[in-house]
């Protein structure tokens, strides 16, 4: 059997299920973050899916955005983890709850 | 007629009432106090006296003084007014009340001596006698529920009188919540003949504007009800009748609803005297009188008031004869004269009852203010069997209380016996109108007789244990039951003058009271005259029972009788079968003081039956059946699971609602990041949620 389109978006949408679940019930930031390029790169394979199965090419410029935009983000959060972490000498996040309004 | 004077007999009392609460307090002079609520009382007394005597007065014409006073109640057909009347019916009762409350008023200020409370037991007695007046001279049905339940008030301020005491206030609580188990019946009896005949009025005011056809001539013509048990729930006559007759139970201590008067005792006796002996518990009787053409046409339940009245009676005097303290024999005693009163309206002798509530008010209040003299010279010692000789050391007492013994035992020529004796005569002599058989009125005429009997014995036992013998208050006290408010042994003294002139008043009248109501068969052997004076004074406005058997009316079969009042015959065979009947009378009178005196002059702590002492285990069967169960299904489930459960449940359930709500809302502002994310994740599921249900726009 040809692999279907329904097939590619449903391991999206799983991974990115699972993705999700592990953002709000992980409590180390690293996996928090681990998480989130999860569901940044479901995402990507719904776009590439979508980009190959109806021969359009803008689905893969959205992916290089996305890409590009994922990289810096992790580089920026990657930083202030680390400045949390020197202040606080701990992983989790439920301490850094501080910023209460 | 007009007559704007009338309010003033309510109104005096209520203002000597108001001055007494308010700057009696203050001023605390007890002849201040005593003077203001002697004088209302007399104030009343006098202007009833002269509206009831003058020329074209209450009791000298047929037609009521009336005062309307001012609009009260006027809704649709409705309507009840602030309005008086004094007909011969309340005139009569308007002066035993002024009077014989004056008298009262008067030994309380000598009984009440040195008391804190002075003031207010004056301002409340006072309250009493305005409610109480109200009650009789109201000229509709709701205005004397006001008085009616206004008399309740006072008889519950005043039974709680010493509020120090937790059996004074109990007594107090019982006394007004059976009054209001009968206030129920009274109630439904007023809707009733409300929907039945469209009005509350007795007497009809068409110059102020009132109702101009009343409660009780819409029965003048109407059919009469049959004897029957169906007649009760059927709605009509008999069914008000029952009703109305349940409130007067209750207000009147018959069964089922005596309970409260015996523990209403606790009370200051001028209280026990004026609330519980003259006035207010006659009050029934005047209820039912004045309705007595709606019991005229309700055969059904002239017959259950004839039955509870002798079963009273009769109940009473048994209890009566077993007790020991002074106050709660005469409680009995009041309990089984009521009984009299009726039955005696139970076999249509209205006119009986009403002469037997004056003569009884005259020697009741005697005995009871006299009794209050004795316990005032014992230093408050209620007990008999402590008492004892006390004759040598109150005369005027102990003569006084003679003629109250007599009275009430039936002995001529006191007041007592021609009331009775009357009574015993008409229920002899019943027709078959609300009674199943003419033999039946015999078994009433026996049960009656039988207890004459007993009230002369059990009379002859108190007055023989109080005055006479050994004097047995000189006992040391601590063999006995030590008493924490005596110290030492108790002298009698004779009370003050303020005392005794109430007594001596009460005494002549009960001796000479009864000449108002001498039945023709005895005046007829002096001379053959009809001086039954309050025969010919109340006959007008009180309601005949035809003389035929149950609901036929005399009036069917003789129509030219139909505007005259059918009176008691006077045919030869009914003449003589009356003097012998008082003969028998005066015989009982007589044989229950010689029984009474031999078996207690040589033994006047003869111990009587347990079950008559604790009169006969009803209040510990009424707690156990009715009070202990209500109170159980009260506390367990409407205060338990209605009130804590439901409603403050539901309360304190918005409560919880919204603390959980702040909970959650909680994690908004929280710095928990792991719940902003779930925010977000939520957030996005119900915008998605949206469009998918909603439809995706199109570009």
């Amino acid at each position: 059997m040809e692999p279907q389109l329904s097939w590619y978006l449903a391991l999206s949408a799983i991974l990115f299920t699972i993705g999700v679940t592990g953002v709000i019930i992980k409590r180390n930031v690293i996996a928090m973050f681990m998480c989130i390029e999860l569901m940044l790169n479901a995402v990507n394979l719904t776009f590439v899916a979508f980009a190959s199965f109806f021969q359009d090419v803008t689905g893969q410029l959205f992916v290089f955005i996305v890409m590009t935009v994922a990289a810096a983000e992790a580089a920026v959060g990657l930083g202030i983890i680390i400045t949390i972490f020197r202040n606080r000498e701990s992983l989790d996040v439920d301490e850094a709850s501080i910023l209460k309004l | 007629m007009e007559n704007n004077l009338l309010s003033l007999i309510i109104f005096a009392p209520l203002a000597g009432a108001a001055v007494n609460w308010l700057i009696g307090r203050r001023v605390r002079d007890e002849r201040f106090i005593g003077a203001v609520a002697c004088g209302s009382v007399a104030i009343s007394a006098l202007v009833a006296f002269y509206l009831a005597f003058k020329s074209g007065g209450a009791l000298r014409s047929e037609t009521p003084v009336l005062d309307h006073i001012w609009t009260w109640l006027q809704v649709g057909a409705f309507r009840a007014d602030f309005a008086l009347a004094m007909d011969r019916l309340s005139g009569t009762y308007a002066l035993f009340i002024t009077f014989v409350g004056f008298l009262i008023h008067l030994f309380a200020v000598g009984y009440m001596h040195g008391e804190a409370g002075f003031y207010r037991f004056f301002a409340f007695l006072n309250l009493f006698m305005f409610s109480m007046l109200t009650l009789v001279l109201g000229d509709n049905f709701i205005l004397m529920f006001v008085g009616w339940e206004g008399v309740g008030l006072c008889s519950y301020l005043l039974i709680g009188y010493y509020f120090d005491k937790k059996e004074a206030g109990d007594a107090a609580k019982k006394a007004f919540i059976t009054n209001r188990i009968g206030d129920w019946g009274f109630v439904l009896g007023i809707m009733l003949t409300f929907f039945v005949t469209g009005s509350v009025s007795f007497f009809a005011n068409p110059a102020a504007g009132e109702v101009t056809h009343t409660a009780l001539s819409f029965f003048k013509n109407a059919q009469v009800e049959p004897f029957t048990a169906g007649a009760i729930l059927a709605g009509g006559a008999t069914s008000i009748a029952v009703l109305l007759f349940i409130g007067a139970a209750g207000k009147s201590a018959q069964i089922p609803l005596y309970v409260w008067l015996p523990d209403a005792m606790a009370g200051p006796t001028p209280v026990s005297a004026l609330i519980h002996a003259a006035t207010m518990v006659t009050a029934g009787v005047y209820m039912i009188v004045r309705c007595s053409e709606i019991f005229g046409h309700a055969p059904t339940a002239m017959f259950i008031v004839a039955i509870i009245g002798a079963a009273t009676a009769l109940f009473a005097a048994t209890i009566g004869l077993a007790q020991n303290d002074i106050k709660k024999v005469l409680a009995y005693s009041t309990i089984s004269q009521l009984g009299y009163m009726f039955l005696a309206c139970g076999v249509g002798a209205f006119v009986a009852a009403i002469f037997h509530v004056i003569t009884h008010a005259f020697f009741k209040a005697l005995l009871f203010l006299g009794s209050g003299s004795v316990i005032h010279g014992m230093h408050h010692e209620q007990d008999m069997r402590r008492m004892g000789g006390l004759r040598k050391y109150m005369p005027i007492t102990f003569a006084t209380m003679i003629t109250g013994w007599l009275a009430i035992s039936g002995v001529p020529i006191f007041a007592g016996f021609f009331s009775k004796d009357e009574i015993l005569w008409r229920t002899w002599s019943a027709p078959a109108f609300s009674l199943p058989s003419t033999g039946f009125s015999k078994l009433l005429w026996a049960i009656g007789a039988l207890t004459a009997l007993l009230t002369a014995v059990y009379m002859t036992r108190m007055m023989v244990m109080t005055f006479w013998g050994e004097e047995r208050f000189r006992e040391s006290h601590e063999s006995k039951h030590p008493e924490p408010d005596h110290h030492g042994p108790v002298e009698p003294h004779e009370s003050p003058w303020v005392m005794t002139l109430p007594l001596i008043v009460l005494a002549v009248l009960s001796t000479v009271g009864g000449f108002i109501g001498v039945p023709y068969a005895l005046s007829s052997v002096f001379a053959d005259r009809d001086v039954n004076v309050i025969e010919h004074t109340l006959e007008p406005v009180v309601a005949t029972v035809p003389p035929g058997t149950h609901g036929e009316s005399l009036v069917d079969q003789h129509p030219e009788l139909a505007f005259e009042p059918t009176h008691v015959a006077h045919s030869r065979e009914e003449i003589s079968a009356e003097r012998l009947l008082a003969g028998i009378s005066v015989l009982i009178g007589l044989a229950g003081i010689g029984l009474g005196w031999v078996i207690f002059q040589k033994r006047p702590l003869l111990a009587m039956p347990r079950v008559l002492e604790n009169k006969y285990y009803v209040d510990e069967i009424y707690d156990a059946a009715l009070i202990r169960p209500i109170e159980g299904g009260s506390r367990e489930g409407l205060w338990k699971i209605l009130d804590i459960g439901v409603i403050d449940g539901f309360l304190h359930g918005i409560g919880e609602v919204v603390t959980e709500a702040g909970r959650l809302a909680r994690y908004l502002q929280a710095g928990f990041v792991r719940a902003y994310a779930a925010i977000i994740l939520v957030g996005a599921l119900i915008l998605i949620g949206l469009f998918a249900w909603k439809g995706f726009p199109s570009p």
